[in-house]
Parts: structure tokens; C-alpha cells; sequence
């Protein structure tokens, strides 16, 4: 089989070029995962580029992206595949007068021509390039879960009227997850673990110059220093990057080119979204919180 | 397994004893897993060492709390090893076998190194460190920490003390805050006006990551020589730290006490989300006659399709009665502070601390945003101590029992947390008796090992055979455990 990528270095660039800032553990994840035909779970906060992560793969491998949006009580109808029950019925009453055999007509009703495919088969039965996006996989419960297992492992889905359909190729494969509950074993062992963190300074500010191009350097610069002071604070929510971007742009169009305390302060609400955060936020950077180091534990 | 290059036995074997410490601390690796590891490294070019982490994390490591204790293994096992790092007295001649290595050199060293690092004097040394620290200069602070291992760490080969210790001596004569202190100094005469709270903080923020990055090349420096001088499997032996799941409350540490409030909050948002679902699906509500009717349109009016109305159980009532004496504080700690991120799901909670004598800490929890700001409330302002500020549970139950018993219902769920260790006071067990005849469940949840009940004053089996059950909660897999039971 023809392996997509040379090696993880290859994996970045390629990544860079269609402005995702990937780092080493992510290269070298998306790398293995072409090698080794395995699946990927990405884990993380949330906003920190897991769902982008698998639309950049799509779009550097020119591949089709098809998503399965996850939801408490997706099932097997919605997921893999599904009986076009009225469109069988309709099939069944015009046969009624013709004396045509029951079992043709059962042959004909259980054919391609009324299956509805839903996502997972639709990426099974591709003929062009996909990448498959099974996101927030953590709000299924666990008993829906197994639905996904035959198709992690074996890249194959088993219906029972029509017989077993097997991959024409190995799709790459992004399991997305908040991590709102532990997955099962069986799903983790299937997959390779990726976790995104916050990103450190340097790339956060590079990840702020690549989407806003007209961004100077010494704002953007300032902007991930903040941010990574805030990250520090033992906050409910961090900011995530695409809080950092939201934040950056709303200075970029007040025209802040140095941003002082107040700037900072004013538009707080642009990166933080609960209410004790803002204010614990807006108390430390006006130096209230003075050099005293957040952390650090009470002993009572 | 195919591999452009054959892997060399050695490494495999290293790979295995790699995984069987994995396990041995704790990480679940199954043997799936270790075979994907094994494929997965040959895909890689084994002298890129970080792309060879990511290989072994990505297959061997599913959860991301258990990235540390595997962080701590891979540097043990694939760390650099060379004649260079052996304790006896090879330091003057290091042979450099790893370009990860080579800025080192000390003549490639940058700013005023000059000589080599031996003829160096402490203050030559402590103002190069402060150069490295301004310049944030990564082959200079390594170059240094190596120096300032040699030097002051004091490292003597067979001798059984562990890395801590070097890394104290180490960093007590290197005076990082101090250098903190220069730092910020100079960044506030460098600026041409004073310094805003705001550049102040941001400043002070870069050079602490500056020295953290220092401190973490010093413990890797003193790691991969004690691994030269022990040996592998000693070494991860003594650096195995339990998980942060497995972390005893009443023995953690101060560092273990900060992973373990970073672990709590996920924990709450799982538990909660699970305690929702599990109030939703948990039984079938009446029939929903409307949705049934409009279901049935789809095949031809036929209700083939039944649907439910969902349920509305009742929520329970909490009231947890905590000790809060010093042996079982921090348990009592993360207990409230879990059963506060969780009280959505309740329809109310109230809270009693107790020492020897027994209060009301509800209000302290009303309204506030930051729980661990209640808490700190809890353990400061709190009346607990009755008369000598020994645990007396036998008389905190009385008052608990005549103050606020005619409170207790049928819905509601009593939570005892303590070790019931009574110091030989009356047991009052009367008391918990009554309770559980007028509560829905009365649980009790011990921090201490099982084994340890009914040893010496902990008198739990009296209390325990008047509740619905007597719980072992030493670590936050138990209390998630038990947390399940909850309805």
C-alpha cells in the first residue's frame, strides 16, 4: 500500500502550508496512523483544534471530509446504515396485484437501491479519497460505542441482509473527545492516543500570525504572553486558542497596537466566559494579585 | 513485523522491560497495545528520539493523566546514556555520542565561557546562569546544569539517596529566585518608564519559565546519571509515583495534593454528566400517547414505534457530615469539594463539620463561585472544637442528631466521612441507628485502608453496622466508585 506521508516532518509542512500549526506529538500521531492504518483519538479542551485537525488532513490529501456529529441516543439508523421503510412499503403495495414470488420481491426490497447510507458506511463504501470524522465520541453512551468497534478495527460493516462490506481503502480515521466520560477499553486499545494541550507561547503566537497576517508581530507576541499568564489561573475555563484568535482580532480592529491593563481588562469577555473568571482574571493583571503565585496549594 | 532497518534485539528487549514498567506503575497496557508499540517504532527512525516518544505514547497511553508516570519511565529507559554521565570522575572527558548533545561543548558554549566549566569560579558561574536566564539561551542552561550537577550536587557513585536530595543541593547553590529577583530588577532599569502591574507580570512569567526549564534539565542531568550509576531497573523503581487516581488523600504529598486537584475537576463534569444520564435512562417513563400517534404515521398507522415520555425521578436530598480533624482533612476536602461540583444533581446539599464538637458549613457553600474559597472558609471559621479538639464522634453525632435529626427524611442520603477513631470517647452509635431509620441511605466513606479498621481507637464496625454500607475511599478511583452508587 502506498503510505501518504514520508515522515513526520513531511506531516507539518504539509499541515503549515494549509495553516495549521501542527507540533511534534501531532506530526508524529497523523504520520503513525497512515502507517500503521489505525485510527485516531484526539482528546482535549475544548478549542484547541481537534476538529481542525482532521479538516487540515482532508484538505492536504485533497480527500472528502465526512463527519458523524455525535449525540446522546445516535444509534445504528443514524450512524451506519438504515431501511428506506417507505420506500420498501410503497415497493411491496405496487407488487400486490402482479404475481410476482415473495422471495423476488424480498431480494429486490433488500437491495442497494433502499439502503440509506448514513456516515461510517458512506466512508466504507468511498471509491475517492476521505477522511472520516466521528466527533465528540464521548457523548454516545457506551453501548453505542460497540457500533463503532467493527468498523476501528476491521474497516468493515456488517449488514445482515446484504452480507459484510469491506473497505475498498483505509481511511484515515479522527475520533474526536471533550473527555465528558471515560471511552471503553475496547474503543481505546483500537486507536492511537492523541492529546492537544493549550499550545505553548511560541506557537500560540505563531498560530495568531498565521491566521491574522495583518497582525504585527509585537501585538501578537503580547497577546500569547497574557494568554499564557491566564492559562496559569486557576480558572473554570481556560481560553482556548480560538478565544486567543477572537481576542486578537477584536484588539486588532479597536486598533490597539500595545495593549495596556485597561485594554486588557475591557475586553476580557472576549476570552474568558464565566463570570468569577473575568473577575479573578481582571484582578490579577491590574496587579492586585501582586507577585504572589497562584497554585499553590492551602494546607490547612 | 517489517522494518527497512532490522531493530536490533537489544532495543526489543529494552521495549519489553520498558512496558513491564509501564505496568508496574500502574498504566493499563494491554498486549495489543504492546504489539502496536513494537510496529509502530519501526516506522520511525529510532535516532529521533522525540518522534520515537510520541510512538510509544500514542500506542501505549490512553489516558492523558497517565502522560507523567509515562514521561518518567521513557526518560529513565531511553535516556541518554554515554561514559560521560558515570559518576566516577569521567566528567573532564566527555565524549559527545548524541548531536542532541553537541552544543554543549564548552567552546561552542557562547558568551564569555571561555575555559572550560572546571576552572570556572562560583561567581563566573552564577553570572553565566544569569546570562543564560536574560537570553533564555536553551545549549547554554544545559551546558550549565551539567556544570552545576559536577559541582554541587555532590553525586557519589552506589550511594542510596535518592534524586531529590541531589537536586535540593543542587539548586540551593545556584539561587534561582535570587536570580529571579536580578532578572526583574534589571527588566525594570531596562525599560525607559517603569514597569505597568501588567509588563511586571508578564516579564516575571517568562523568566519563571525560563528557570523552570532550567530546574527540569537539572533533574534530567541528575536522572540520567544516577540511571548510569543504578542502573535502569533500579532507577524506575524508585522514581514510580503513584497515579493521580491512585494517590492516597491521607498520605499525599504537597506535589501529589496539586495533581490531585487538577484531577478532581474532570472527574466532576464525568460524574456529573454520568448521574444525569443515568437519572434519564435509568427506567422508561409513562407512554407518550401524542409522539406514539405521530410515529405511527410513518408505517401506515401502525404504532410500531412506541415512545416514552422521560422520567422525572425525584433528586435526593445530601447532608454530609464530615471530620475535619487533621489525619483525614484532605479527604474530607476533596469529598465536599466533589459533592459541591456535582450538587446539580441533587436536589440540595448541606454540609456539618465536626471536630469534637459538631457545625453547620451549608452557608459557607451558598452562592460562592470558587469552592476551594468555601472550603478554606470551612476549615477557618467553622465552631468544631468542643472541648479539646480531639475527634469525639460519639458526641458530634448527638449534637448532629438533636439539632438537625428532625431534619433528616425519606429522601434524604447521609454521607459520613471520617476514620472513626474516636479516642476511646462513647460511641453514640444510637445515634446512627435512628438516623438510618429516618434517612433513605446512610452511607459512611473511611479514608483509611481496610485493614487498619477497628485497629486501636477507630471504632467504624459499630458505627458501620447501622449504616447501608461502610465504604474504603483512600483515592479518587474509590470515591468515583462510589459516587456510582449515589441515587
Amino acid at each position: 500500500m502506498d503510505y501518504r506521508f514520508e515522515n513526520p516532518a513531511a506531516v507539518r509542512t504539509r499541515l503549515r502550508e494549509v495553516d495549521y500549526l501542527s507540533d511534534e506529538a501531532i506530526a508524529g500521531v497523523v504520520f503513525l496512523a497512515d502507517r500503521l492504518g489505525k485510527p485516531i483519538l484526539v482528546e482535549g479542551p475544548a478549542g484547541t483544534g481537534k476538529t481542525q485537525l482532521a479538516k487540515s488532513v482532508a484538505e492536504i490529501l485533497g480527500a472528502r471530509l465526512i463527519r458523524l456529529q455525535c449525540y446522546e441516543g445516535l444509534d445504528e439508523s443514524k450512524a451506519l446504515y438504515e431501511w428506506n421503510y417507505k420506500k420498501q412499503l410503497l415497493r411491496i403495495q405496487a407488487e400486490r396485484n402482479s404475481d410476482s414470488l415473495w422471495e423476488d420481491i424480498e431480494t429486490d426490497i433488500f437491495s442497494d437501491e433502499f439502503l440509506l447510507t448514513r456516515p461510517l458506511l458512506e466512508a466504507i463504501r468511498a471509491e475517492d479519497p476521505v477522511v472520516l470524522l466521528i466527533d465528540e465520541v464521548d457523548r454516545v453512551e457506551v453501548e453505542t460505542e460497540a457500533l463503532l468497534l467493527e468498523i476501528l478495527s476491521d474497516y468493515q460493516v456488517s449488514i445482515p441482509e446484504l452480507g459484510t462490506i469491506e473497505a475498498r481503502q483505509i481511511p484515515m480515521v479522527f475520533l474526536t473527545s471533550n473527555n465528558t466520560r471515560e471511552l471503553s477499553e475496547a474503543l481505546k486499545r483500537r486507536c492511537l492516543f492523541l492529546h492537544i494541550d493549550y499550545p505553548d507561547m511560541d506557537r500560540e503566537k505563531e498560530i495568531v500570525l498565521t491566521r491574522l497576517p495583518e497582525i504585527s508581530d509585537s501585538l501578537a507576541d503580547q497577546v500569547a504572553r497574557i494568554v499564557r499568564s491566564i492559562r496559569q489561573l486557576e480558572l473554570k475555563k481556560s481560553p482556548s486558542v480560538s478565544e486567543t484568535l477572537d481576542w486578537a482580532k477584536t484588539l486588532l480592529l479597536l486598533g490597539v497596537d500595545s495593549v495596556t491593563e485597561a485594554d486588557a481588562v475591557e475586553t476580557l469577555n472576549i476570552l474568558l466566559k464565566h463570570q468569577s473568571d473575568i473577575a479573578k482574571a481582571s484582578k490579577e493583571l491590574q496587579g492586585d494579585g501582586g507577585a504572589k503565585k497562584p497554585g499553590v496549594p492551602r494546607t490547612s | 513485523m517489517t522494518s527497512t532497518e532490522p531493530t536490533p534485539s537489544p532495543m526489543l528487549e529494552l521495549l519489553s522491560g520498558f512496558i513491564v514498567e509501564l505496568r508496574a506503575a500502574g498504566l493499563p497496557v494491554s498486549l495489543t497495545e504492546n504489539l502496536d508499540a513494537m510496529e509502530a517504532v519501526t516506522h520511525i527512525p529510532i535516532e529521533d528520539r522525540d518522534a520515537f516518544k510520541y510512538a510509544l505514547a500514542a500506542t501505549l497511553v490512553k489516558n492523558n493523566s497517565h502522560w507523567r508516570a509515562f514521561e518518567t519511565v521513557f526518560e529513565v529507559y531511553f535516556s541518554l546514556r554515554g561514559s560521560e554521565y558515570s559518576l566516577g570522575g569521567g566528567d573532564d572527558m566527555p565524549e559527545i555520542t548524541d548531536d542532541d548533545e553537541v552544543p554543549m561543548n564548552p567552546e561552542a558554549g557562547g558568551a564569555g565561557s571561555g575555559g572550560a566549566g572546571e576552572a570556572m569560579s562560583p561567581e563566573q558561574m552564577a553570572e553565566m546562569l544569569f546570562q543564560a536566564m536574560r537570553q533564555g539561551d536553551d545549549a547554554m542552561m544545559r551546558a550549565l546544569a551539567r556544570q552545576a550537577v559536577t559541582r554541587f550536587a555532590g553525586m557519589e557513585p552506589g550511594r542510596p539517596v535518592g534524586g531529590t536530595y541531589y537536586l535540593y543541593r543542587t539548586l540551593r547553590n545556584l539561587d534561582l529566585d535570587g536570580v529571579l529577583e536580578r532578572l526583574m530588577d534589571e527588566a525594570q532599569q531596562e525599560s525607559p518608564s517603569p514597569l505597568t502591574p501588567l509588563e511586571e507580570r508578564l516579564e516575571r512569567d517568562e523568566f519563571e519559565s525560563r528557570i523552570d526549564r532550567m530546574k527540569k534539565e537539572i533533574e534530567a542531568e541528575i536522572r540520567r546519571r544516577l540511571v548510569a550509576d543504578r542502573g535502569v531497573e533500579a532507577m524506575a523503581k524508585t522514581l514510580r509515583k503513584p497515579l493521580p487516581e491512585d494517590v492516597d488523600f491521607m498520605h499525599a504529598n504537597r506535589e501529589e495534593l496539586v495533581s490531585l486537584r487538577k484531577a478532581i475537576y474532570p472527574l466532576t463534569r464525568k460524574l456529573a454528566v454520568r448521574l444525569a444520564r443515568k437519572r434519564r435512562h435509568g427506567r422508561k417513563g409513562p407512554l407518550d400517547f401524542r409522539a406514539t400517534v405521530r410515529q405511527s404515521l410513518s408505517y401506515g398507522g401502525v404504532p410500531a414505534d412506541p415512545r416514552f415520555r422521560y422520567p422525572r425521578p425525584s433528586k435526593p436530598e445530601i447532608f454530609v457530615v464530615a471530620d475535619i480533624s487533621g489525619s483525614v482533612a484532605a479527604f474530607a476536602r476533596f469529598t465536599l469539594q466533589l459533592v459541591y461540583a456535582i450538587s446539580g444533581q441533587f436536589s440540595r446539599v448541606r454540609s456539618f463539620v465536626f471536630i469534637d464538637g459538631l457545625d453547620e458549613v451549608t452557608q459557607y457553600f451558598e452562592g460562592v463561585e470558587d469552592i476551594s474559597v468555601a472550603i478554606h472558609r470551612v476549615n477557618t471559621e467553622a465552631d468544631v472544637v468542643w472541648v479539646d479538639g480531639h475527634s469525639d464522634y460519639g458526641h458530634a453525632f448527638e449534637v448532629f442528631w438533636e439539632k438537625y435529626g428532625r431534619e433528616v427524611g425519606p429522601k434524604t442520603t447521609v454521607l459520613i466521612l471520617g476514620d472513626a477513631r474516636n479516642n476511646y470517647h462513647a460511641s453514640q452509635s444510637w445515634t446512627i441507628k435512628e438516623m438510618r431509620k429516618k434517612a433513605r441511605h446512610v452511607y459512611w466513606l473511611n479514608p483509611e485502608p481496610k485493614a487498619y479498621w477497628d485497629t486501636g481507637d477507630s471504632i467504624v464496625s459499630d458505627y458501620g453496622a447501622h449504616t447501608d454500607g461502610v465504604y474504603e475511599c483512600r483515592n479518587l478511583r474509590q470515591l468515583e466508585k462510589f459516587v456510582d452508587i449515589l441515587e
